[in-house]
């Protein structure tokens, strides 16, 4: 069965169809799960497709050569009907069985074991860790290991293993690079989690795949995969930014905007996304692991019924844009003070390798 | 508050949507429209004519005839949003931000999706079970006459209160299942979820009380002889779809009461903070949702049944197995609502669990398809309209099944999920199983209903530009979901998708099209109604439907038939039945009454006070609902005799007609 995909996929590779062409592990063998999936049901399908018409014409009141043939109450035939329940089945138990194995193999949250078909890795590597966070509309990324964030651009090393942690900040959203692995929802108050691996330099596009509100259509961010050295420059230029991420930023950062430009931060607070994912990043606030906690040991007592200071998150209108800012710029400026543009937007830099499909793509702003 | 406010609550000047031109124009065309048909009414003196014998009526067969018209109106309303989508879509690329901004276009998607399941296709399906149903098992009404007018009421004014939000205030933009937190007071503070909420509650108090009369109907009411399993197959997907309706639907409307909690008094059941939870809403609403979809399927499988029966002059292959199989999907469309969301989060052995059941139903799924494939293997197939719409629908739900089973296998949904590719998929199912299996019910069934046979020239010219729109609107949307391009996009970037959507939308032209041609179909099947003119069995039919004239007399059936077989009507021809022509005697049936249409409207009233946070209203309402059910109580006028006289003429007439006819 392995060796089929590669095989059935060959006809799609000139296609500017990123979701049969992936340059990542994790997509690939989704991609190839797709075409193992309708190779097997085509057995039964093109049959019985064939028999519809092959029936249909045969059997036609008008067809003088089966006028004889016609029995108005042959109505059961044993063997005919094992036949019709059997084969489906058979076909259900080959697609349950590859389901079974494969919805475990590439469960989002399983650590990754290889870079590709051909590299093992050991599970217990740490991956690199990119936070996620779907803001109001657009994507906010932490590199707690590196200590940098951005807006709307995601960069990866290739062949790392990468471990995305997801949240949201007011609803819900999906991370999708269609280049990297599947989606995955991203929910206020709760946090997803993603492993992939990118195994060549693309440029690529990012965003949300579940309806957010007003700005969701330009909820979209630059991904881009490169080469050590590649990614190591790209860390510099970030880091080169003065800006920091921190609390206060993160606050006004979440305010709705639409097509927010990209924006580097040199550093971040730490323990940034624990707090949003806590829903507790603005100051006051209490963070639901503490109140969860509370609850675990036994509750605080009847008198905390009241107590409920620092617990609305959700406040009316926080999904509008705010007409102060939209009338700040031609469309609405970017939130976070100080952000300073990326030097080089994606989908403008340099030449690159990528595929024939990435460029279309990567033409997102 | 102002006085103002508290009369009108939140409806204020502003609330019409002056500054959309769009909906302004379409506006002043409803009004015109609207004033052209009251004043036609008016002066062709039809009103009186319409209360007494429609609007108040508690035939079945009329109110059939009701549902069936409602849902072809919401229809043009659905398939308008549908090419106002197609259109945007095509247009905006290269800077363009098409012509709909995000708040109208958001709405528009929205709508689409709420009105064609809540308001085409369920009252489509409602309409068809209603007027069949009894038909087909010998009854001469439903169990609860009255409860059916009230039902019908009650999903219209539903669908009352969903195009009100077209000229007052605005509909949900929220996607159709408006999923929490973006549902919430908070996210989505002005009218639109509230109009979502209480369009849904008051059809679905409608559906509901359907359902439960459907299954009490098939139950109890049955002809002599006929045991279960000599039931028609249509009235077997009948009642496995009303099963499925009664023990789903409370779970919609317990859901949209915790959600109506949140926004009206400030519980956080689906909050994100204190500790709500919005993925417990995700869940509620598809334990509901997929059932749904099999309520919506398994009355067509019926019809595909029944007509590939009928007209491949055969007994029904493998009846016990259709059987069967219909249940085992009625029971494991139970187990599968996690399929809509794997992306979640849930662990693997969960989605893996989900992913399979959802694998098994397409098993049942497949025999029937087997089945239906067998009835047509040496028999005699003529190709009918209500025929071709069959065999299309065998070639193109067998694509939509596949499609389906790609999307249960959770790890091939991460990339495909909301993609076009899902869209692509479920109108493939639904118009290519529910639609086309309407189709093919309305050309069968019509002359059953009017007694005369519907235009085969033009049905034939909406049959091809169905087919050939359908699959120039919805190839496009596969391929784009290959492109990784998601669904409820407003505007694109990537100027290398713009043909695909321009495809699409010229197959959307086509489609259209096709409804025209069936529009045409109607009016010109009515206006040489005389030539098209047919006896009570024009089809050769196999059911008891068939037994009675076509229309039926008000009583369906002089004499009760006895059922010793499935094919029951086919049964009785061959054994040279013979009509009784004496001993009638009168017949005890439902009075009309007028009590449906104003509880609906009532409830309609309240529904709409609660959106606009007219308290008093809503309260007066409420109460005048409460007080007129117990006023009804005391009309102790519910039921009539026909004369035998009047049974005598009647059937009389038919052995007339019949003698003519021979």
């Amino acid at each position: 069965m392995r060796w089929s995909a590669p095989i059935l996929a060959a006809p799609l590779a000139g296609c500017n169809w990123v979701v049969m062409n992936p340059s990542g592990d994790i997509a690939v063998q989704q991609r190839d799960l797709i075409l193992i999936s309708v190779a097997l049901m085509l057995l039964i399908v093109i049959p019985v497709m064939a028999m519809v018409v092959w029936f249909a014409v045969r059997y036609r009141a008008t067809n003088e050569a089966t006028q004889q043939d016609y029995d108005p109450d042959w109505d059961h035939s044993t063997k005919l009907e094992l036949l019709i329940w059997s084969a489906p089945l058979l076909i259900i138990i080959a697609l349950g069985a590859l389901t079974w194995v494969s919805t475990h193999k590439l469960d989002p949250y399983r650590p990754l074991d290889r870079i590709d078909a051909n590299t093992a890795i050991d599970p217990k590597v740490k991956p690199l860790t990119v936070q996620v966070v779907a803001l109001d509309w657009k994507w906010l990324f932490i590199y707690p290991d590196l200590g940098i964030a951005t807006v709307n651009e995601l960069a990866l090393p290739t062949n790392v293993p990468v471990r995305f942690d997801i949240t949201a900040s007011t609803v819900m959203n999906s991370f999708y690079v269609p280049e990297l692995a599947g989606q995955i929802y991203a929910m206020p108050g709760m946090k997803t989690q993603l492993h992939a691996v990118a195994n060549k330099p693309v440029k690529g596009t990012g965003f949300s795949a579940n309806y957010s509100g007003a700005g969701f259509t330009h909820m979209r961010f630059g991904y881009q995969s490169m080469d050590q050295a590649g990614f190591a420059a790209w860390v510099a230029r970030v880091k080169a930014s003065a800006t920091a991420l921190d609390r206060n930023v993160y606050q006004a950062l979440a305010k709705p905007s639409e097509k927010a430009p990209v924006a580097y931060f040199g550093t971040s607070e730490a323990n940034l996304f624990d707090a949003v994912v806590n829903l507790c990043v603005k100051p006051g606030q209490r963070c639901m692991k503490d109140l969860m906690h509370i609850d675990q040991m036994g509750g605080a007592g009847k008198e905390s019924a009241h107590d409920t200071k620092g617990l609305q998150y959700d406040y009316p209108n926080s999904h509008v844009i705010d007409q102060e800012d939209r009338n700040k710029g031609q469309e609405t400026a970017p939130d976070a003070p100080g952000a300073e543009k990326a030097p080089t937007p994606v989908g403008v830099s340099g030449d690159h390798s990528s595929h024939s499909g990435a460029d279309a793509h990567a033409q997102h702003r | 508050m102002t006085t103002a406010q508290m009369i009108f609550g939140r409806l204020t000047w502003d609330s019409f949507p002056w500054h959309e031109p769009i909906v302004v124009a379409t506006f002043v065309a409803v009004v015109l429209g609207g004033a052209a048909v009251v004043a036609a009414l008016t002066y062709f003196k039809l009103w009186g004519y319409l209360w007494k014998e429609w609007f108040t009526s508690v035939d079945h067969k009329k109110i059939g005839i009701m549902y069936m018209v409602l849902g072809l109106i919401m229809f043009l309303r659905g398939f308008a949003d549908a090419v106002m989508m197609r259109l945007q879509q095509a247009m905006a690329f290269n800077g363009s931000e098409g012509y709909l901004n995000a708040h109208h276009y958001d709405q528009v998607f929205t709508a689409h999706g709420v009105i064609m399941i809540f308001f085409v296709a369920m009252p489509f399906i409602t309409g068809l079970m209603n007027y069949i149903v009894p038909l087909q098992i010998g009854a001469r009404d439903v169990s609860f006459p009255f409860l059916n007018n009230f039902s019908f009421w009650m999903t219209t004014g539903g669908a009352v209160l969903v195009m009100m939000s077209l000229f007052l205030g605005e509909f949900a933009q929220t996607g159709w299942l408006a999923y929490p937190p973006l549902s919430g007071i908070d996210y989505s503070p002005a009218t639109g979820v509230d109009y979502y909420i209480w369009a849904l509650q008051v059809a679905g108090v409608g559906t509901t009380l359907s359902g439960i009369n459907l299954i009490a109907t098939i139950v109890k009411m049955r002809a002599p002889g006929m045991s279960l399993m000599k039931m028609p197959v249509f009235t077997w997907t009948s009642l496995c779809a009303n099963i499925l309706i009664v023990a789903s639907f409370p779970i919609l409307t317990a859901t949209l009461v915790l959600l109506s909690l949140d926004r009206y008094a400030g519980t956080n059941f689906f909050t994100n903070d204190f500790g709500g939870n919005p993925m417990m809403y995700v869940n509620l609403i598809w334990i509901w949702g997929h059932p749904e979809v099999y309520i919506l399927i398994l009355p067509l499988f019926g019809v595909f049944s029944e007509v590939t029966s009928t007209f491949s002059g055969k007994r029904l292959f493998g009846y016990t197995s259709m059987v069967y199989a219909t249940c085992t999907i009625m029971v494991l469309s139970y187990l599968v609502w996690l399929h809509h969301f794997f992306t979640m989060g849930s662990g693997a052995s969960v989605n893996s669990f989900f992913g399979i059941t959802t694998m098994i139903i397409s098993i049942p799924t497949g025999a029937k398809l087997f089945n239906w494939l067998f009835t047509m293997y040496r028999g005699r197939v003529r190709f009918e309209l209500p025929m071709m719409w069959t065999v299309s629908f065998m070639l193109t739900f067998t694509i939509g099944g596949m499609t389906g089973v790609m999307l249960a296998v959770p790890p091939a949904d991460f990339v495909l999920h909301n993609s076009l590719f899902l869209i692509a998929h479920f109108h493939n199912v639904i118009i290519g199983g529910v639609l086309f299996g309407l189709f093919a019910a309305i050309n069968y069934w019509w002359p059953k209903a009017f007694g005369f046979k519907l235009n085969q020239f033009w049905g034939h010219v909406s049959f091809w530009c169905w087919q050939v729109g359908f699959w120039m609107a919805f190839t496009p949307l596969y391929i784009l979901g290959f492109m990784g391009v998601t669904r409820r996009m407003r505007v694109f970037d990537d100027p290398s998708l713009q043909i695909y959507f321009v495809i699409a939308a010229i197959g959307a032209a086509i489609v259209a099209a096709g409804i025209g041609a069936m529009l045409v179909q109607f009016a010109v099947s009515i206006w040489k109604r005389d030539e098209l003119k047919v006896e009570g069995d024009p089809w050769d039919g196999r059911t008891l439907e068939w037994a009675t004239s076509s229309p039926p007399p008000e009583y369906n059936f002089a004499f009760t038939p006895v059922v010793y077989d499935a094919d029951s009507w086919a049964d009785m021809k061959r054994n040279a039945y013979q009509r009784p022509l004496s001993g009638y005697q009168a017949i005890h049936m439902p009075s009309s009454t007028g009590t449906g249409v104003i509880l609906a409207g009532l409830a309609t009233v309240c529904g709409f006070a609660l959106i606009w946070y007219m308290w008093w209203l809503a309260a007066l309402s409420f109460v005048g609902i409460v007080g007129f059910a117990i006023f009804h109580t005391f009309n102790y006028k519910r039921d009539y005799y026909i004369p035998v006289e009047d049974v005598t003429r009647t059937e009389e007439e038919r052995t007339r007609i019949l003698a003519a006819g021979v």
